[in-house]
């Protein structure tokens, strides 16, 4: 029984449909329970009031708009080197997750950035890098969505993955060292740490429980959400063969 | 090689495509920032060198989706992916082309544009240097892009879209190079990353455009 038994589309729809009520629910349960107990049950933050509590929405949305890409660069290595469908399939399925995370995180940064360093937006390297990576979610739909050929289309969108993601790395040194530049020494985006480390560390347990609860929540829903939007990509090309077949068996 | 070179160079300058409407692009940018941020000699000094790499690299991107797109149209991409020639080489041959018609005459405008823009004195040395070697890589990732985007009817906004943020740490670090170079800073740091991402992706994206172009043509 090995790994790759997955690649087949019957296999995977089976298995997946097992596993999904579970990840459903468990994420559900894990999302309200982290939510809640974050939003309802923690003190406000002595320095920044209630608004650390956005918290529990941008570090988990902010960590899965990283790894849902990396996720993509090892399905469309799985594509490229294995040639397995599903691979391909759970690539696509999982960008417009990925970008919608992408948009919380910086939706919720800016919401919380607004009274905090009194400015929605800063070109800061971390915030300029996620909006980079925004930009590389979007050409890699919108490349998905031009092309007909859906195997000309999972080619040339891995590769763009491929490339897309040296680039990617490369974007977020360059804008690191370029604020560098911008404003040399201390400046309050650093000091306030974006993604809350600060607030982790000192804070620490009050904050922090919850907001594990919260990633993990966050981490099931995306798999669960992949399986899902996965299954109806295979279903959809059933659907299509179908009905090719069934055009070409009435031409005959 | 050569002659392909040459081919891609003729075909360039005798149907006017990429020469001049690149020059003519950077040209109109630049002389029009004076016009809209106001003729303060001393701001347009400052934002100088930002402003001539945004408008190389604009006037860069403008000419890229006739890049592979006119070869595609007329058959001769597929005529040159059966040539002996390997697809990669074909390809490294066209980013080079697309350079010396778009990149060059842009750095050697530069300099003159930079006069209009009041750049300071020991800004002109390090701008030519740095588009000297930056428009190199923003070719060959241009390439890439078109090799993408070749088989698309509308292949331009898409085109755009996916290049736009491969151009980012170039377009970083060039213009870093030209501003601190304006300033009087040390540019070595930047410098030296500029030239690594020109010859990282020099050597190694003419495969990925390469890979790209195989799929397209199948």
């Amino acid at each position: 029984m090995s790994f790759w038994e997955y690649a087949n589309p019957k296999k995977f729809l089976t298995t997946t449909e097992k596993a999904m009520p579970f990840l459903w629910v468990t994420s559900g349960v894990l999302l309200v329970t982290g939510l809640v107990w974050g939003f309802f049950f923690t003190p406000d933050d002595y320095r920044q009031g209630s608004t650390v509590k956005i918290i529990y929405l941008h570090v988990p949305a902010a960590l899965m708009a990283i790894n849902i890409w990396f996720m993509m660069l090892v399905t469309s290595l799985v594509w490229i080197v294995r040639r397995h469908h599903v691979s391909a399939l759970a690539a696509r399925a999982a960008a417009p997750i990925g970008v919608v995370m992408t948009v919380i995180a910086l939706v919720t940064g800016a919401i919380w950035g607004q009274p905090m360093w009194g400015t929605w937006w800063e070109w800061d390297p971390r915030l300029t890098s996620f909006l980079v990576l925004f930009l590389f979610y979007l050409g890699y739909m919108a490349l998905w969505e031009a092309i007909d050929n859906p195997d000309t289309a999972a080619d040339l969108t891995a590769i763009l993955c491929l490339v897309g993601s040296v680039f990617a790395v490369l974007s977020r040194y360059a804008v690191n060292f370029w604020n560098q530049g911008l404003h040399q020494g201390a400046s309050i985006m650093r000091a306030g740490a974006v993604t809350g480390t600060d607030t982790e560390e000192k804070v620490s347990n009050i904050f922090f429980a919850p907001l594990m609860v919260c990633i993990v929540g966050f981490v099931l829903l995306f798999i669960a959400l992949v399986f899902y939007r996965t299954g109806t990509e295979i279903r959809a090309r059933r659907i299509k063969a179908l009905l090719v077949r069934e055009r070409v068996e009435g031409a005959g | 090689m050569i002659a392909l070179l040459m081919r891609d160079l003729k075909l360039a300058l005798r149907a006017g495509g990429g020469f001049g409407l690149g020059l003519a692009f950077f040209l109109i940018v630049t002389v029009l920032v004076p016009f809209s941020v106001g003729p303060q000699s001393a701001l347009l000094g400052k934002i100088a060198p930002g402003v001539l790499w945004l408008g190389a690299l604009l006037a860069c991107l403008l000419s890229l989706d006739r890049l592979l797109a006119l070869d595609w149209e007329d058959g001769s991409l597929d005529l040159l992916a059966t040539a002996p020639l390997p697809l990669e080489s074909t390809v490294t041959i066209k980013a080079l082309a697309h350079w010396l018609t778009t990149g060059l005459p842009l750095v050697l405008a530069a300099p003159v544009l930079g006069v209009l823009l009041n750049l300071p004195g020991p800004g002109y040395l390090w701008l030519v240097v740095s588009l000297l070697l930056g428009t190199p890589a923003l070719s060959v990732i241009g390439t890439f892009g078109a090799a993408l985007t070749v088989g698309l009817k509308r292949g331009g906004l898409l085109l755009s879209l996916l290049v736009l943020p491969l151009y980012v740490p170039t377009l970083i670090f060039g213009a870093e190079v030209a501003r601190r170079g304006a300033e009087g800073f040390a540019v070595q740091m930047p410098l030296l990353m500029l030239a690594g991402i020109s010859a990282a992706s020099i050597a190694l994206l003419p495969f990925a455009s390469a890979a790209v172009l195989r799929v397209n043509l199948r």
